[in-house]
Formats: structure tokens, C-alpha cells, sequence
């Protein structure tokens, strides 16, 4: 399909459009900037870096139902997923859905999860290139992203200064396409081109790297290591990293009885940083302080998911490393992995 | 497909104690509420399942019958937290909710014409106890069984008909233990681990099964290897806190390997080299 432009002028109306469907895009909340569901195009706030909570909410919700019941009645009513109808979310960076492409293969690895899948089954995806890299801490490019990437999305934005660039990348993209079709002219001659020389230039401004190779094998290596107790000294425990990481996707499953025996079992994010996380109905807990958590949340991500699904679950957004508040740093504890001997 | 996270309702067809105390262990004989799920429901010995009531909670357990044994499943429990309690409260002609069959199981296909040691103690006799009705259930297929179980005391003994029943017949050749002496007690006085080496099978065309408290499972270990089997003849179960039961929720990893989708069952082979399978 070829590619489009979107004026500026027009995006306000192009959002008015996909308000049929359910519409995400960032927006600001008091001080920071959040992905939400918007009514009102004006609501959108589309000159960010990137958002505080990662956009993994819409198809991974903080909190979601899995069934209600009624105490006393056997039948148990599973959620429907369909209801929230179709959705899309406007304007997340390239690393948020290289996110979801990798979350994708645990929940559809063996039995597949019916509510994840259907939400992302029901839902696209339209990218916004970083021009520059929106933090200081981004370190995409060593994970095997770009601040142009397109993997996991369905369009791709680039902004051009007076429009946006539109490329459609997979079928659901151009159906999106083809309903903004009133709202697009066609692109400029070259400007793919163009937006290719500015991806290597954000590229280029990418401050941050680490080299991962080998870190998949070595990380069970270094088991004892005191590498951990030092990386976890100043942890707090808070889970953070975790809670705000876009690969990061452990949840609890509760209970909750309301009034009249009305209740529905939901599940929830959850923290391989919190004791309670692994801790046995016995007392006994396996991963015992934060020594134990930190090394499970670093193998975890860069050495038990790649051996499972083949790819590391970390996408360089740098939120674990600009949101801890005592600045422990991934890329710091990786180096220390790297030259550990 | 059905939704891996909706339970079937069970009804109680028998509870009974098989241990008294604080953590008592209670076995409930179930069958499913809609007859129906019977037509799609298969496990092999080893599977567990997500066992609990809507408004407390689900925990996994092992299924404690064999699938040779029909028209039911068991479940021994043992009363630890919240939803163990509350299942313990239930009796014949309640019903409480299940989600499984899940995890691997037993690889009791290769282990034909193999000679079959089950080394368990307190609780941990319920994984094995499928292992042992089935190898019944298809005698032939098999070599011999030796079982070989303990508890703290003869009253903290699960499954006690059961034992004396199985020496009585024939089907195997039963060793017993308990921790400390009790007047009119027949059997071996002493740890398990120690009562293995008493009995001292040979590794020769064997495969051993062991199931119980982790210092009991380490010490059964260097036992197994002093006498001379290899860690690919050697299996065992692991248990950690679980909440989907199919590779989503992320808890029960030890390094790479998903309790509740890679195991339970494991061989030693399998886990020697990983630290977290015993922490």
C-alpha cells in the first residue's frame, strides 16, 4: 500500500474518526503522560517522549475479571472481551509494540490466553516514530529495536514537521488506512526515503548500549555471584521496574466477594520483586529477599524468556531505569554481568 | 477452545481424614458435576490441578488417583492457608471447583519392564500413589514395585488400608518407617532416607520415584547416587506457589523451567544443575 500523509491540521479530525472505535492515545495526567481511552480528539497529546505507564494496560489490564459468580449458584459467568469492542491505540512509540509482540509468544505459547489474545486480536496498533530518542536512558537499538521500528505495529507515523508520515505495515494497518482515507492525501515523492535517513539519525542518538550477546548463557553462571547482592543493596522492593516495564506481564489471580455473595475472580499485575510473589502457604519462600528477586528479574528477562521464546524480554524503553527511585540502573547491573568472571 | 482459567464444578462423593493435628490431611473423592466432562477429561499420573472455591481462591494439587481408577479423582490436601482450610470444611455432597488436568506427568510408558522403587514421605506419598495403582492397574507391564514410606508417626502415615492391603496381595513389597518408636509398631524406626539404604534396591534396570519434604528429597538423592543410580533413572516433583497453572503468571519458575508446565515432574537430570529447584 502506498504511502500516505496525515496534515497536522487534519489529525484532529482524523481522531474524531476512530472515536467510533475505542480510542487510546496518550494524554497528559497531572505531570506525566498516560495512554487512555479519549472521546475528544483535543484530549490527545501527541508531542511526547513516551509515557510513564507503558500502553500494555489496554490489552494487559492492571486488573481485569476472568469470571463472576454468585455464592451459592455453580454457574460461573466468564468475561466477555469482545464487549470492549474494537480498539485502537494512536500514537505509541515503536518500542511499546515491539513489547507486545514479545508478551505475545508467552500468551499464546501452549494453552493460549483467551483474554489477552482477543484484546489483541481486536485491537490496532498506530506507531509514532521517536524523532529523537525520548530519554536519555533509551537503549533500544542493543535489544534489536529502533526508535523507527516497526515490529508489532500496524501503521507507522513518522513526523515530518508539518504532517505525519503513514505507512501501512500489515493488513489490519491498511483497513485502518482505508477508514482515514477522507483524512490522508498522498506522500510526498522520497519521503520514505527521508524518514529512513532520519531513523539512522535516531539511530545515532541513541546515548546507551550493551552488548547482549552471551548474557542469555552466562546469566545462570553467575548464580552465587555477588554481583546480586550488590545490584539489590539499594532496592526497596517497590516493583516498580516491573509494574512499569512493557515486557513485564506477572500477574495474581484473587477473589472478591462483593455484596450478596456477588463476586468475580480477577487477576492482576503482580511482582517477581515482592516477597509475597513466591512466598508458600508453609511460610517457606524459595526467593527469600531481594537478593534472590533481583537476580530472578534480570534472568528472567535476559536469559530464561530467550531460551523459552527466543528473544530477550527486555525493548530498551529505560522506564525501569528513569522511574527507580533509588537509580538502579539495568544497563549497570548488565555490565557487571558482562564482566563478571 | 475452552478457557484454560474457568473451573469445573466437582461434587464430594467421600472426605476423609487420613491425618489428624493442626496440618491434617483430608482426601476427597470427587466426580464432576456435569457428567459430560468425563468424555473429554484424561490424566496420566503425575497431573495436577487447580483446586478451590470461587471467593477463597485455588491452589494446585496432585490428582491422587490414577486414571485406571474410573468414575472418580482424589485429592489429598493438606490444611495449610486459607483455601485448604476452607476445603477442609467440606464434606460428602458439597462441591468445590477444578481446573485441569495440568502439568506433564510421569513418563510410566518408557518405564515398562523396568523394576519401580517410590521413595515418599508424609504428604508426598500423594503424587506417587497414582504411580503405584497404575503399575497395579497394568502389573504385567511392570517389573517389581517396592515402596518404601514414612511419616513422623504411625498416625501421620496417608493411605494406611492402602499399604497393607498392596503387601498383603502381592502387587509389592511394602517398607514402612517412622521417625521415633512407638509401642506395637512392626516396622523400620528411623528417617526415611535411612530406611532407602536398609532396603538398598538395585539400580539395575530400575527407576526411582521420590516425593516428600526437601531435606528428606536431599538426603534420598545422595542415597540413590551411594547406590549406584544415575540421575536419569532418579525422578521427582517440584511444588512452588502457583496462581494460572499454564506458563502465564510467571511464580514458579526454578531458572528456566515452569513448574506447572515443565512439571511437575522432573527428572534429577533434568534439575541437578539448577540451584532453584531446591531453594
Amino acid at each position: 500500500m502506498a504511502a500516505k500523509k496525515l496534515s497536522k491540521e487534519k489529525v484532529q479530525e482524523a481522531l474524531q474518526e476512530l472515536t467510533k472505535f475505542r480510542l487510546i492515545a496518550p494524554a497528559k495526567s497531572d505531570e506525566v503522560v498516560i495512554f487512555k481511552q479519549i472521546t475528544d480528539p483535543g484530549e490527545a497529546f501527541l508531542d511526547y517522549g513516551n509515557s510513564t505507564v507503558p500502553p500494555k494496560k489496554v490489552v494487559f489490564p492492571q486488573t481485569e475479571t476472568l469470571f463472576r459468580f454468585q455464592r451459592g449458584n455453580p454457574e460461573l459467568r466468564e468475561k466477555n472481551v469482545e464487549e470492549e469492542g474494537t480498539t485502537v491505540i494512536f500514537g505509541l512509540r515503536p518500542c511499546d509494540a515491539r513489547a507486545m509482540s514479545i508478551v505475545d509468544r508467552l500468551f499464546s505459547w501452549d494453552f493460549e490466553d483467551p483474554y489477552y489474545l482477543k484484546r489483541r486480536e481486536l485491537t490496532t496498533l498506530v506507531g509514532l516514530a521517536c524523532n529523537e530518542p525520548p530519554s536519555i536512558n533509551c537503549f533500544c537499538t542493543s535489544l534489536g529495536g529502533s526508535p523507527f521500528g516497526k515490529e508489532g505495529l500496524d501503521i507507522l507515523l513518522t513526523d515530518m514537521g508539518d504532517h505525519y508520515l503513514v505507512q501501512a505495515l500489515t493488513e489490519k494497518g491498511e483497513k485502518l488506512q482505508d477508514i482515514l482515507s477522507a483524512h490522508l492525501e498522498d506522500a510526498p515523492a522520497e519521503e520514505e526515503k527521508k524518514a529512513e535517513e532520519m531513523a539512522a539519525q535516531a539511530e545515532g542518538k541513541i546515548a546507551r548500549s550493551i552488548n547482549t550477546e552471551g548474557i542469555p548463557e552466562k546469566l545462570p553462571t553467575l548464580w552465587e555471584h555477588e554481583l546480586w547482592k550488590k545490584a539489590s543493596a539499594a532496592c526497596l522492593g517497590c516493583g516498580i521496574c516491573t509494574f512499569l516495564c512493557p515486557t513485564c506481564h506477572c500477574f495474581d489471580i484473587q477473589d472478591e466477594v462483593e455484596e450478596m455473595g456477588e463476586g468475580r475472580r480477577a487477576r492482576m499485575w503482580d511482582s517477581c520483586m515482592f516477597s509475597e510473589y513466591t512466598l508458600h502457604a508453609s511460610g517457606h519462600n524459595p526467593r527469600p529477599t531481594r537478593r534472590e528477586r533481583t537476580r530472578n528479574r534480570i534472568s528472567h528477562k535476559y536469559s530464561y524468556y530467550p531460551k523459552r521464546f527466543e528473544v530477550i524480554a527486555c525493548v530498551g524503553c529505560g522506564r525501569c531505569i528513569n522511574l527507580c527511585p533509588v537509580n538502579i540502573d539495568i544497563l549497570e547491573i548488565l555490565e557487571q554481568v558482562v564482566d563478571a568472571s | 477452545m475452552k478457557n484454560p482459567y474457568i473451573p469445573y464444578e466437582v461434587k464430594i462423593l467421600d472426605a476423609r481424614y487420613e491425618t489428624p493435628g493442626d496440618r491434617c490431611i483430608k482426601t476427597f473423592k470427587v466426580t464432576f458435576a456435569d457428567e459430560k466432562v468425563w468424555d473429554t477429561w484424561s490424566h496420566l499420573p503425575g497431573q495436577c490441578a487447580m483446586v478451590g472455591i470461587p471467593g477463597v481462591g485455588e491452589s494446585m494439587f496432585c490428582i491422587s488417583s490414577s486414571p485406571t481408577e474410573k468414575g472418580y479423582l482424589r485429592f489429598s490436601i493438606m490444611k495449610m492457608g486459607k483455601n485448604t482450610t476452607a476445603l477442609h470444611e467440606l464434606e460428602a455432597g458439597d462441591s468445590f471447583y477444578v481446573r485441569g488436568p495440568l502439568g506433564n506427568n510421569f513418563p510410566l510408558e518408557e518405564w515398562k519392564g523396568k523394576n519401580i522403587i517410590t521413595i515418599g514421605g508424609g504428604i508426598g506419598q500423594a503424587p506417587l500413589r497414582p504411580v503405584i495403582q497404575w503399575i497395579r492397574d497394568n502389573r504385567e507391564d511392570y517389573g517389581e514395585l517396592t515402596v518404601i514410606y514414612g511419616a513422623r508417626t504411625s498416625a501421620d502415615h496417608c493411605f494406611k488400608d492402602e499399604f497393607e492391603e498392596l503387601n498383603s496381595c502381592g502387587d509389592a513389597c511394602c517398607h514402612l518407617a517412622i521417625d521415633v518408636e512407638e509401642e506395637g509398631w512392626p516396622h523400620f524406626v528411623g528417617f526415611v532416607p535411612q530406611l532407602l539404604m536398609e532396603v538398598s534396591p538395585s539400580p539395575e534396570n530400575a527407576i526411582a520415584v521420590t516425593c516428600g519434604p526437601p531435606i528428606m528429597i536431599k538426603f534420598v538423592l545422595q542415597n540413590l547416587e551411594k547406590l549406584g543410580f544415575t540421575p536419569d533413572q532418579v525422578y521427582t516433583t517440584l511444588e512452588n506457589r502457583m496462581k494460572c497453572g499454564i506458563g502465564k503468571c510467571g511464580r514458579c519458575n526454578v531458572g528456566h523451567l515452569y513448574v506447572c508446565k515443565d512439571g511437575p515432574v522432573f527428572s534429577y537430570a533434568q534439575i541437578k544443575d539448577i540451584p532453584e529447584a531446591f531453594a
